[in-house]
């Protein structure tokens, strides 16, 4: 569509873009962020120092950014697609060269005033690279190899810099989320059927290349699968995280152990437990309700985000949704997974509840377009 | 121009479906983790709740009260000492090095500590407490404690240690305690859950070893809330051991300390024995050490200086160190002859100086020889040739029966570390070890105690306590264990006569208070406190018939290593026995001079109970005794007052 197209069809302008927000939306964020508040409290012990309170003045200032996302129009920012792609794997490759090390990888760039992990914000950039590139591609080309390659490399282009740092579970999240996005563009059924058969061809190499010359995974890897299919194995080695945070979310029981009680939070045995473990201090305090409720909160996004994409007739508008939505689900569908034992140890925060800066203002700025796709849709045909 | 055509229309319903689909299997998947979420926290949480209770609560065990080792008069030779250390808390203290450094304005701390806990903080997982220094006195912890606000994460830790009052005069009787093991820990009876603890220490030579069982006590347990890296939260209950019991043994201390400090630096061995009980009174090897020093950790420079010490001041050289007996044999052969009726103990030997047996020639100590000898005046001056000619006639099984009576080439049940048999050979004996039949030079330097003979100084002492007592006396250290007497039985008799006995009794007595025996200079004029003995030198090897020949003969033109062993044993009063005791220096040369003089002093000590009497030494001796008891009571109220510090 184009901007004359736009103005034709009254897309909501100046202060009234205000009433076109999706409010159900940003209530949903808030009361989310707000678990994530109130655990990152608990957790301190019953102190806004040291997580809390910077927790909510980034909230704070994703809201504004999300805000300021949603008024500009759409259009703007599907033209600023590639740009923004382009710019992430500049910044993807510049951690590689200069990124600071921290637990085992280097995964940061070290701005002064903010650690930027550059592989969160490629997970947004490559959604919208995809969407504008589908959105210019000619509809019956879709399914071409040669275009469908294309595709495939704006994926993996950004996948293996991510792989390389190394972050296994954010390169195959942003495969996921790719793919996702091709899945909805009309990719042929074939490629996803021989991407899947290949993929198990693939973890089946992987696993045998183990103890080679050729080892595809750092040890560190290996471990984490092994832990993973057998927690007990090692408990006070590579399986302790799944296993502490096993217990912990167990012994959470139907209603929890009652606000900063966990004591599995409380005496240190949770590890990380502010960051990619803190599902599990919420399901030790509040139980299965707790948990349940969070993940109901997640789906509502969810459902609030498909429901608003499925009015789309922008095909940009529309993948770009999904797209991020597909991405913040995966988000939380890993990270819970993990913590129940369900999927190995990646690196994936809690969306908007874990402690931690990329990651937030990352989706929020996700949330951000969702919301400008939403207001600026043509209304009143 | 792009618009809504048919063509968008039905992409939008293709879109809509995949979005459907995925929408779908999100749904399917939050499902499936709500699944396992209720699965987990409804199904499985009793057992989940029990693994976090495992998780928190730790069951910490108290250290039990070691028991105390005491003297037969009830003074402690071994106990604990209350001490306390300073330990600091990494996170609690925000700049460690700060903290050090304010702490070393209270607390005087070297270098190598600060150093040491900087490194150890920065090691160590958070929430651990360090030890800077430990071992400080109550005032030092006082000053810590004034100052606490000036010093975050800084705190004081109580604990008994094992500290032995008397240092080095009871190293080898007691022994010490050093810390649990790996082999104590795999031991294949039980463990003793106690070994467990951290820095527990328990007996590992000596008194401390042998009485483990019984000083050792049972550990109490606390239960507690920890947190992941093991800090302690909250006691959740306690329940308190059993504190250890408490070890007599028959040493007297004062008799002890004084004959340490009597032997001096020399390397050398003493025993004394009650000859009715078979107590050991004193058991005393020189040079000790500092037992201290290994409950606190002995340096590697110190313990090498132990152990590379050609004086060997490790070795209990009263129970493991074995030597040729020499002439304190001599008695043995006496009365193996006497029972025999090979001779008679008014027969005389004539002693040219040498004797030839089968085509050796075999010399008396005396070049000149004794004259003609009977047995008392051949033990009294020792003469060699008259025990040739009983070896002669009584054979090597007679004499080896006789030597076993005495307890030679037996090993005394004791407890203490590694007591050694000695040698009391027989025809069997050489044939297995040396390949060899027994040859009768053989029986004539076992006569005189040289040889295959090998005795420790503790089987002296027990010899020289049968001899004066007649009785098969037993050694014995134990008193009491637990507040409960160990048992005293009247041993039974040798079954030597009397007749023979006072025969060689008179000859022991003679060679102290005759007027040609070989320690006359050492007899104690008291007649209450009468004393009899026997010299007893050893060579350590053969002189060799060229030494003879160049005159190379006296000890003392020997290296120390080659030189003689110098022995004396020695019991009174001899009117009414009561105390036997054995010395031996050595390559101290002559026993009259070097070993006779020592057994005098703790003999008398022992009867008199305290500083030896001047009026029972000979007049001319009086004035440098006098001076010498000032010297060793100095000695030892300096050393008391060291180990006490």
């Amino acid at each position: 569509m184009t901007y004359l197209e736009y103005t034709v069809k009254r897309v909501p302008a100046g202060f009234a873009k205000v009433f076109y927000l999706d409010w159900g939306l940003v209530v949903l964020l808030m009361a989310v962020a707000s678990i994530g508040f109130l655990m990152l409290y608990s957790i301190a012990g019953g102190s806004l120092q040291p997580w809390a309170e910077p927790q909510m003045m980034r909230f704070a200032v994703g809201l504004m950014m999300m805000f300021l996302v949603a008024f500009v129009p759409i259009w703007f920012w599907r033209n600023m697609a590639t740009l923004a792609y382009a710019l992430s794997i500049l910044l993807l490759i510049a951690v590689d060269l200069f990124g600071v090390v921290g637990m085992g990888a280097r995964r940061w760039i070290d701005l002064g005033f903010f650690r930027l992990q550059p592989s969160e914000l490629a997970k947004i950039t490559t959604v919208m690279a995809l969407a504008a590139y589908y959105d210019w591609l000619p509809l019956r080309r879709t399914s071409h190899p040669l275009w469908v390659l294309i595709a495939l490399v704006i994926v993996i282009v950004p996948a293996a810099l991510v792989l390389r740092q190394p972050d296994l579970g954010t390169a195959l999240l942003l495969v996921l989320g790719g793919g996702a996005v091709m899945f909805l563009a009309g990719v042929h059924w074939l490629y996803f059927t021989v991407v899947i058969a290949g993929a198990g061809g693939l973890v089946s190499t992987v696993l045998a290349s183990r103890g080679t010359e050729w080892q595809l995974l750092a040890d560190y890897q290996f471990r984490r699968i092994d832990s993973f299919l057998d927690p007990t194995l090692d408990p006070l080695g590579t399986g302790y995280h799944i296993n502490q945070s096993m217990i912990a979310l167990g012994s959470g029981g139907w209603s929890g152990r009652g606000f900063m009680e966990g004591t599995q939070s409380r005496l240190n045995f949770l590890p990380e437990k502010h960051t990619d473990f803190i599902f599990t201090t919420l399901a030790e305090e509040f139980g299965f309700v707790g948990g349940v409720t969070l993940l109901t909160l997640y789906m509502l996004i969810v459902i609030f985000c498909i429901v608003a994409a499925l009015k789309h007739l922008d095909r940009f508008a529309m993948l770009l949704t999904i797209g991020v939505t597909v991405t913040f689900f995966l988000y939380f569908a890993t990270n819970m997974a993990m913590v129940m034992g369900l999927a190995p140890v990646v690196g994936v925060p809690l969306p908007l509840v874990s402690y931690g800066g990329s990651a937030m203002l990352v989706l929020m700025l996700g949330f951000g377009l969702i919301q400008s796709a939403n207001i600026h849709r043509p209304r009143g045909l | 121009m792009k618009g809504p055509d048919r063509d968008t229309g039905w992409i939008m319903r293709r879109v809509t479906r995949r979005a459907l689909f995925l929408g779908s299997l999100q749904l399917a998947v939050a499902g499936t983790l709500a699944w396992r979420m209720r699965n987990m926290q409804v199904d499985q949480t009793d057992q989940f709740r029990l693994l976090a209770d495992e998780n928190r609560i730790n069951i910490r065990l108290i250290p039990p009260e070691r028991g105390v080792i005491r003297d037969r008069n009830g003074t402690a030779l071994a106990l604990n000492e209350q001490n306390y250390r300073i330990v600091i808390v990494r996170e609690d203290a925000g700049d460690v090095e700060e903290v050090l450094d304010r702490l070393t304005q209270l607390v005087e701390l070297p270098e190598r500590v600060i150093a040491r806990t900087l490194e150890d903080t920065a090691r160590h997982p958070p929430f651990v407490p360090i030890t800077v220094v430990d071992r400080l006195s109550w005032r030092d912890i006082s000053r810590v404690a004034a100052n606490a606000p000036a010093l975050p994460g800084v705190t004081h830790e109580s604990a008994l240690s094992r500290i032995y009052p008397a240092g080095p005069d009871f190293a080898h009787v007691i022994g010490y305690v050093g810390p649990v093991s790996e082999t104590d820990l795999k031991r294949p009876d039980v463990p003793d859950p106690v070994l467990q603890i951290p820095d527990f220490q328990i007996g590992r030579i000596g008194a401390e070893r042998h009485f483990e069982d019984t000083l050792r006590g049972t550990a109490g347990s606390r239960r507690v809330e920890v947190n992941a890296v093991g800090r302690v939260m909250r006691e959740l209950d306690r329940r308190d051991g059993e504190p250890g019991s408490d070890v007599s043994l028959t040493i007297d201390a004062d008799l002890q300390s004084y004959t340490q400090a009597r032997m001096g630096p020399e390397s050398a061995a003493t025993v004394a024995m009650d000859v009715h009980t078979g107590d050991i009174l004193a058991s005393v090897s020189s040079p000790s050490f500092d037992p201290n020093l290994f409950v606190r950790g002995i340096s590697s420079a110190d313990y090498a200086a132990l152990n590379d010490s050609r004086l060997r001041p490790m070795s209990n050289k009263t129970v493991q160190g074995t030597y040729p007996p020499g002439s304190c044999f001599k008695m043995v052969t006496a009365l193996a002859a006497l029972e025999a009726g090979e001779i008679d103990a008014d027969e005389r030997v004539f002693c040219p100086g040498h004797r030839d047996i089968s085509g050796r020639r075999f010399h008396c100590w005396r070049r000149g020889g004794h004259g003609r000898v009977n047995l008392v005046s051949a033990l009294s001056e020792s003469c060699d040739i008259y025990f040739y000619e009983l070896a002669e006639r009584i054979g090597i099984d007679r004499l080896n029966a006789m030597a076993a009576r005495f307890g030679f080439g037996e090993r005394f049940e004791l407890p203490m570390s590694s007591v050694a048999a000695g040698l009391n050979p027989t025809r069997e004996w050489k044939r297995a070890n040396r390949g060899e039949g027994w040859q009768i030079g053989d029986t004539i330097n076992a006569s005189i105690g040289q040889g295959f003979v090998l005795a420790s100084p503790l089987q002296l002492a027990v010899m020289t306590a049968r001899l004066a007592s007649g009785r098969k006396i037993m050694p014995r250290l134990l008193k009491a264990r637990d507040g409960v007497e160990a048992e005293v039985s009247t041993p039974d008799r040798l079954g030597i006569s009397e007749r023979w006995l006072g025969k060689v009794r008179e000859g022991m007595d003679e060679a102290n208070n005759h007027s040609r025996g070989t320690a006359r200079s050492v007899r104690v004029v008291l007649d209450e406190l009468r004393m009899a003995g026997k010299t007893g030198t050893s060579q350590v090897r053969n002189i060799t018939p060229e030494e003879r020949a160049t005159g190379v003969l006296s000890s003392e033109d020997l290296p120390w290593e080659r030189r003689n062993h110098a022995l004396f044993v020695g019991y009174g009063p001899t009117a009414a026995p009561r105390v036997a005791v054995a010395t031996i220096v050595e390559h101290g040369g002559s026993g009259a001079q070097a070993a006779a003089p020592i057994v005098r002093d703790v003999l008398l000590h022992a009867l008199h109970g305290g500083m030896p009497p001047l009026d029972a030494y000979p007049e001319a001796q009086r004035n440098r005794i006098e001076t010498q008891q000032e010297e060793l009571a100095r000695m030892i109220s300096l050393r008391r007052g060291a180990a006490g510090g």
